[in-house]
């Protein structure tokens, strides 16, 4: 039983950053549901709420940083809204998807010329000493970042509340029978432009959230946006209309890549973690394409 | 009033096939490869050649490939740049373990590696379409990356995992001046494109556009998506992995597996959508937009008078690219190479366009 020490210690770990990527991935998952649209931008949308935040901090206390910080993403998702998605209107998915490409370098780029490109530290006031769990049962005990347990906190009452907004408010019911069918929501009297904007802030602020939780942990800076890359393996896996299944996906990938690392790793000379959630999603598309919570895509003539 | 179609009359069958049906248009085209070919290795010197004509000609060759993919079969990529890096590595590798292998065989070969690989990762494509087939060649960029920097049997063993191209001998003749590798590369462009523009005109290109238009409509009228979709995949990436070759060989020199990251991936997808989807002008109108347009960012603030950091350069070139794909997508989806055509049927009628 001496390998169960680190083999769990390697798997809260894993499990821990999956939780990020599902924060990453959940943005995603309420844009596609609700629009259709594959935001790409979504890491990008991460960095520039991370960028905003951590600078306006230096100005002012955190409470007031964050209220700005969210104001100036909802003013993000107002202006993607605007500029790019109302011009491109029933366009097709992939012409969409492209766009976002665009807004992505668009995001990266401004981004970085208004808060300045360097590392910066995002202090949110917790304990950076590990915690030891278990000390008795193991040798050394279980190493735990307080930064991950703060993160998995803060993901899972953004769950929680996502949920509630989803299933308990009248603009969540508009925003699940916008996912349902654009036609017949409208039909009914559900203006889709407001609705668009509101998933859009909705992303953004998540967005936010993932860029603390990021950010506190590797530092501020260009490396956030690559974490938007890593989110959609977690997608296909998860199936992109399922915000359980953005939970989901992310503990498999997260955990998986780790214990990977952990096992294989040294087989093939390491660095799994670059390429293991990507190949795992791709074995997945291969028996189930929709993903494991997704609806299963019907086409119709 | 010069360009005009009056009294040219097509009384073949061959006449009426040709690429360039109009006296004018290929008197045009005559003109162009006679410049590209006498002309600008008169006029240009080696800075021109070496840092714009060379990568120009090449990435092109590259969109070449990606325009295939996407602009005529519809099947999104965002792995260009590991068919590049697979080329390029294969080339290195064959020339290495079989000494003698003559050069253009070995560009040969590379590139037939890479429509193996290439194949490979579009076999998803039959169950998976659209966004959900960007993930996986996703996987193929990322995987890639990481094999040839991680293993390796690819990079000979070498410690900074940096590998260097064996001298372009061309049947005797040592190519190693910019001008001659410029010939070399403006000769791969030349082929490449005269070779996708019969490609996408004869029975395989017609179905890889029946697939892109619907797929399923295909299907009931007879065509094999799996043969049109992998077909697709082979041919383009064997485009791009020679264009990887010539990056790798005739470019860079030596060069890492940064080189090939999802960077180039980018780019490329940049001048395909820029260019043209769809077209074979568009990819060279694509990638001169996208080779030129860092450079004139870097000349440009110094010309009139403003100081900017090189960082500063390098975000603005972020904006300027995300903006203009943006801005190219609600405008003009078909891009340059339509503007292009638009501006022909303009002239057509023009002074009088009535």
């Amino acid at each position: 039983m001496a390998e169960l020490g680190p083999f769990l210690e390697v798997l809260l770990g894993g499990l821990m950053s999956g939780v990020l990527y599902s924060l990453v991935a959940l943005g995603f998952v309420l844009i596609f549901k609700a629009s259709g649209v594959f935001n790409f931008a979504q890491g990008a949308m991460v960095l520039f709420a991370a960028l905003a935040l951590v600078r306006l901090d230096e100005w002012m206390p955190l409470p007031l940083a964050l209220v700005l910080a969210m104001a100036i993403m909802v003013a993000v998702a107002f202006a993607i809204e605007r500029l790019v998605l109302r011009p491109l209107v029933g366009q097709h998915g992939l012409i969409l998807f492209m766009a976002t490409i665009g807004v992505t370098f668009f995001l990266d780029g401004f981004g970085q010329t208004v808060w300045g490109s360097n590392v910066y530290q995002l202090e949110l006031g917790i304990p950076s000493t590990p915690w030891f769990l278990l000390e008795g049962l193991f040798p050394g005990g279980i190493l735990v970042s307080p930064v991950d347990v703060f993160a998995t906190v803060i993901a899972g009452s953004l769950v929680l509340a996502l949920s509630v907004f989803f299933h308990g408010t009248r603009i969540g019911r508009a925003l699940r029978a916008v996912a349902d069918d654009h036609q017949a929501a409208q039909s009914v009297g559900i203006p889709l432009n407001q609705i668009w904007l509101i998933v859009w802030s909705t992303a953004g602020i998540v967005a936010l959230v993932a860029g603390m939780a990021w950010g506190s942990k590797l530092g501020v800076q260009f490396s956030l946006s690559l974490v938007a890359l890593k989110a959609l393996p977690v997608l296909i896996l998860g199936g992109l209309t399922s915000i359980p299944g953005a939970i989901v996906g992310g503990l498999l990938v997260g955990a998986g890549e780790k214990l990977a690392e952990l096992y294989l790793g040294p087989l093939v000379g390491g660095g799994i973690e670059y390429w293991f959630a990507y190949v795992l999603a791709l074995a997945v598309l291969l028996v189930r394409p929709q993903g494991l919570f997704g609806e299963r895509i019907i086409e119709r003539v | 009033m010069i360009y005009r179609e009056t009294g040219q009359f097509r009384t073949s069958y061959a006449a009426d096939q040709a690429i360039f049906r109009l006296r004018q248009d290929r008197i045009g085209i005559a003109l162009v490869l006679l410049f590209a070919w006498v002309g600008v290795p008169l006029l240009a010197d080696d800075y021109l050649l070496r840092a714009i004509l060379v990568p120009f000609l090449i990435l092109a060759v590259g969109a070449i490939g990606l325009n295939l993919l996407l602009g005529y079969c519809g099947q999104i990529s965002l792995g260009t740049g590991a068919f590049m890096a697979i080329g390029a590595y294969a080339a290195y590798n064959l020339a290495l373990r079989l000494p003698g292998l003559p050069l253009l065989l070995d560009f040969l070969l590379a590139g037939l590696v890479a429509a193996a690989v290439g194949v490979l990762f579009g076999i998803p494509s039959l169950r998976i379409k659209g966004l959900y087939l960007a993930v996986a060649t996703l996987a193929a960029q990322f995987f890639v990356d990481w094999m040839f920097a991680r293993i390796g049997w690819f990079t000979n063993y070498t410690p900074s995992g940096s590998v260097t191209a064996p001298p372009l001998d061309l049947f005797g003749w040592l190519i190693d001046t910019p001008l001659e590798k410029y010939w070399l590369c403006l000769a791969f462009a030349c082929l490449t494109a005269i070779v996708a523009k019969n490609l996408v005109r004869s029975r395989i290109g017609r179905s890889w556009m029946a697939i892109r238009d619907m797929d399923i409509a295909a299907e009931i009228i007879g065509i094999r998506p799996m043969t049109a979709k992998l077909s697709a995949f082979a041919v383009s990436s064997f485009v791009a992995g020679v264009a990887g070759v010539l990056w790798a060989f005739v470019h860079l020199g030596s060069w890492e597996p940064l080189a090939f990251s999802i960077d180039m991936s980018f780019r490329l997808l940049f001048m395909v959508i820029i260019g043209g989807m769809g077209s074979i002008l568009g990819s060279f109108l694509g990638a001169a937009f996208i080779t030129i347009l860092p450079i004139f960012l870097n000349q440009a603030p110094a010309l009139i008078g403003i100081e900017l950091s090189t960082a500063m350069v390098s975000h603005l070139e972020f904006m300027i690219f995300g903006a203009l794909i943006v801005l190219f997508l609600i405008v003009e989806p078909h891009g340059l190479a339509r503007l292009w055509q638009i501006g022909k049927e303009k002239l057509r009628l023009w002074p009088f366009p009535y």
